[in-house]
């Protein structure tokens, strides 16, 4: 396929190609973060990930709106305010339904997952009353638009790379605070020894109410971010649920490391098939590979050595 | 009624209305008085529908909840205005039209048994109803055994016919070859890359189009792609579009894959003025979660814009807007599923009666002068005769028409030479 064309081009299109790899996997990372939290320092499935995306996706719309409309002069700007109140409102939203759902499901992992599932089918029904069954298109400013260009053939997205910044603070963001900061280690003791950490004075509903609060805030931002790259409508979140799932279980629950070796992994294999083969065929591929190594490897990528 | 000075008095939804109504004339003279003389239930319903003196039941089905509510409302909001207008104006034999809502929940058996439901049990005189290929092969078989009456909106891969549908959207030819011509024309096409989602109507779609490509236009498929439906990563593809250099990208990518394709593309720096586009799964709808700024200079080939300028459009939209308000949008097959109450309507005072089997056999020929699109007409197939056009999408999501065949364009569901 590729006697027709010139060393130059070839050499640009590995160059974006390798872009879009590292582009996949921000996304994957970015994704994943709020749900490793959740599912790997709790144990909660949660289904409901995705929906708490998409509330941050019209979050962002709506903030869009208000701009254009009241402050037109500050629209270029409006992102970074969106991002915020995406986190705050998806984070609020995730310690409600902590408090009136999750807590009392702790001791049946497995309810968890259809409790979150029914959450999910309920919120996606709220969008749709509440903001209409059809697609909203989010306005971004226009700086966040088109590519910047390095050379003739070569072209870098820049909402690629604005996701691809927002996925490394946030990383960053998280790990400072679940392995430096005090609470972070209160989290971490919570989920090894949750009847031990009670007895040494941690409060360990509200630790559990302000750990699923920031997985949720996570999962808003990503969806505010994501208004850039996909659609906002009221069953968006299922778009991602299923990938978001792939990658955390992949990585090995409970480690932060094995979530972002897992979407770099995944996302390498599957843009480099996808630029062989159809994206169909590569999908496929993907995931009996996935399949496949957790067969060997059951508990994923990297967990956390326990005594049995 | 046909003298310009008299129709200039009456509003623009009257006179639309009226064109409709050309082929029965003395109904449309005497709409009040006409409940008079409404034909006697035992004559025109001899099988036992939901007909009474002065009311008839159909059924609306479509998908309100779950994925394909986002493109399903626009078709239950246009049933709705058809079948609240045709009630303005004496409604059908002089029967007001009830209808029952059923949900089918974007679940495909659902869509089964809400059909037998309808047909059953309320026993509608007719089904407005479906939108994706998979609810249409499910509520078949059960149209086909009760044997009801539907009317289909979607535009859709073709390859069906059957007794009891009458398919109110393009089969893939009326919708693909008149398209791929023009572009071939007029950009001087000769390399297409094709991009669809992974599923029937793109995957029948495309190999139409590959046909009429390498054999009719001369010219030659460089890529051709589909993604999983959900997709929302196309960088991959882009590069290799950008590798391959296309006259022409001819996407069938539908849902939520649409927006992420588009803002890509933008974002890669491929820029839809220059590089030629040409979609068939982009109506006004679609736009409106896309973005205009997205997808700006991107072909569309439809049969109905919501900017078609002709006074039976200038006359639907405004009634449109008021009905479902003013920022709402009107797509191709919101258009195809207002003609659905319409036409039956129309079959029924040809055959005068409200008996299916009777339906069926006046279908072919029926006309609806005062559809939004223009005229279309029944063919012997059951598939609608009706324009192949061109629009240019704008900033603000709507399509500026750019080309449209002469004559309307006959449906043919079972291509020759294309399968």
């Amino acid at each position: 396929m590729f006697g027709d064309y010139s060393l130059g081009d070839l050499g640009s299109i590995f160059v974006m190609q390798g872009f879009a790899g590292l582009i996949l996997f921000s996304v994957y990372v970015l994704m994943a973060l709020g749900l490793a939290i959740i599912f790997g320092q709790m144990g909660v499935i949660n289904m409901a990930h995705g929906e708490f995306m998409i509330l941050g996706a019209y979050v962002t719309w709506m903030t869009s709106n208000f701009f254009q409309s009241y402050l037109p002069g500050l629209f270029s700007g409006y992102f970074f305010l969106a991002m915020i109140l995406a986190f705050v409102a998806s984070g609020a939203l995730g310690m409600l339904v902590e408090w009136v759902l999750i807590r009392h499901l702790y001791k049946r992992p497995l309810d968890t997952l259809l409790a979150t599932w029914g959450l999910s089918l309920m919120l996606q029904q709220a969008y749709r009353s509440v903001f209409g069954a059809r697609e909203v298109g989010v306005e971004l400013p226009q700086w966040m638009l088109g590519s910047l260009h390095v050379t003739d053939s070569i072209e870098v997205p820049i909402n690629g790379v604005f996701v691809m910044c927002l996925t490394v603070l946030i990383t960053i963001g998280v790990a400072y605070v679940m392995y430096k900061s005090r609470w972070g280690r209160q989290v971490r003791a919570v989920v090894q020894n949750r009847i031990m950490a009670g007895a040494v004075g941690i409060n360990t509903e509200k630790v559990d109410r302000y750990t699923f609060g920031l997985g949720c805030g996570i999962a808003g931002v990503a969806g505010s971010a994501f208004t850039m790259i996909g659609s906002t409508g009221p069953t968006s979140g299922q778009l991602y649920i299923v990938d978001t799932f792939l990658v955390v279980v992949f990585g090995g629950a409970a480690s932060l490391i094995g979530t972002i070796a897992s979407a770099f992994s995944i996302s390498q294999t599957q843009s480099t098939l996808e630029f062989f083969m159809s994206g169909s065929m590569a999908k496929v591929l993907t995931l009996l590979a996935v399949v496949g190594i957790l067969m060997l490897r059951p508990q994923g990528l990297f967990a956390l050595k326990v005594r049995k | 009624m046909s003298d310009e000075a008299n129709k200039g008095l009456l509003s623009p939804l009257r006179r639309k209305l009226l064109m409709g109504m050309a082929a029965v004339p003395a109904i449309t003279m005497l709409p009040r008085a006409s409940f008079a003389q409404a034909p006697a239930t035992s004559a025109v319903n001899t099988t036992g529908l939901a007909v009474t003196d002065t009311e008839v039941t159909v059924g609306i089905l479509h998908s309100a909840t779950g994925t394909m509510a986002i493109s399903e409302t626009g078709s239950i909001e246009a049933e709705k205005l058809a079948i609240e207008q045709i009630n303005a104006m004496g409604g059908v034999l002089g029967r007001k039209i009830k209808f029952i809502q059923e949900d089918g929940a974007s679940d495909w058996p659902t869509f089964a048994e809400k059909a037998k439901k309808l047909l059953v049990n309320d026993k509608v005189a007719a089904i407005m109803g479906c939108w994706t290929s998979a609810s249409r092969k499910a509520v078949l078989p059960v149209m086909e055994q009760y044997n009801g009456m539907l009317y289909y909106p979607t535009f859709y891969e073709g390859l069906e016919q059957s007794k009891n549908v009458i398919y109110t959207g393009q089969e893939a030819t009326q919708q693909i070859l008149a398209g791929l011509n023009w572009i071939a024309k007029e950009k001087g096409a000769k390399s297409f890359f094709f991009i669809g989602s992974d599923y029937i109507w793109p995957r029948t779609s495309n190999k139409i189009a590959r046909k009429h490509v390498e054999n009719v236009l001369k010219g030659k498929v460089v890529g051709e792609e589909y993604y999983p439906l959900g997709n929302t990563q196309f960088n991959s593809v882009i590069n290799k579009i950008k590798l391959t250099k296309p006259d022409v990208i001819f996407t069938d990518v539908v849902g939520g894959s649409n927006v992420a394709f588009y803002k890509q593309l933008k974002a890669a720096g491929i820029d839809l003025s220059k590089q030629a586009l040409l979609t068939i799964s982009v109506t006004e709808d679609e736009i409106d979660g896309i973005g205009g700024e997205n997808i700006a200079g991107a072909y569309a080939c439809m049969k109905y814009f919501q900017s078609l300028d002709n006074p039976n459009n200038k006359a639907f939209v405004p009634a449109f807007k008021k009905m479902w308000g003013e920022k709402t949008v009107i797509g191709d097959v919101t258009q195809a599923a207002y003609l659905g109450p319409w036409l039956w309507k129309l079959t029924v005072e040809k055959a005068g009666s409200f008996d299916i089997d009777k339906i069926a056999a006046a279908s072919p020929g029926v006309e609806f002068k005062g559809a939004p699109e223009g005229y279309v007409r029944i063919h012997e197939n059951h598939h609608l005769w009706s324009k192949t056009r061109v629009g240019r999408a704008k900033l603000d999501g709507q399509f500026e028409l750019i080309y449209e065949t002469a004559d309307l364009v006959e449906p043919d569901p079972f291509p020759k030479g294309y399968q």
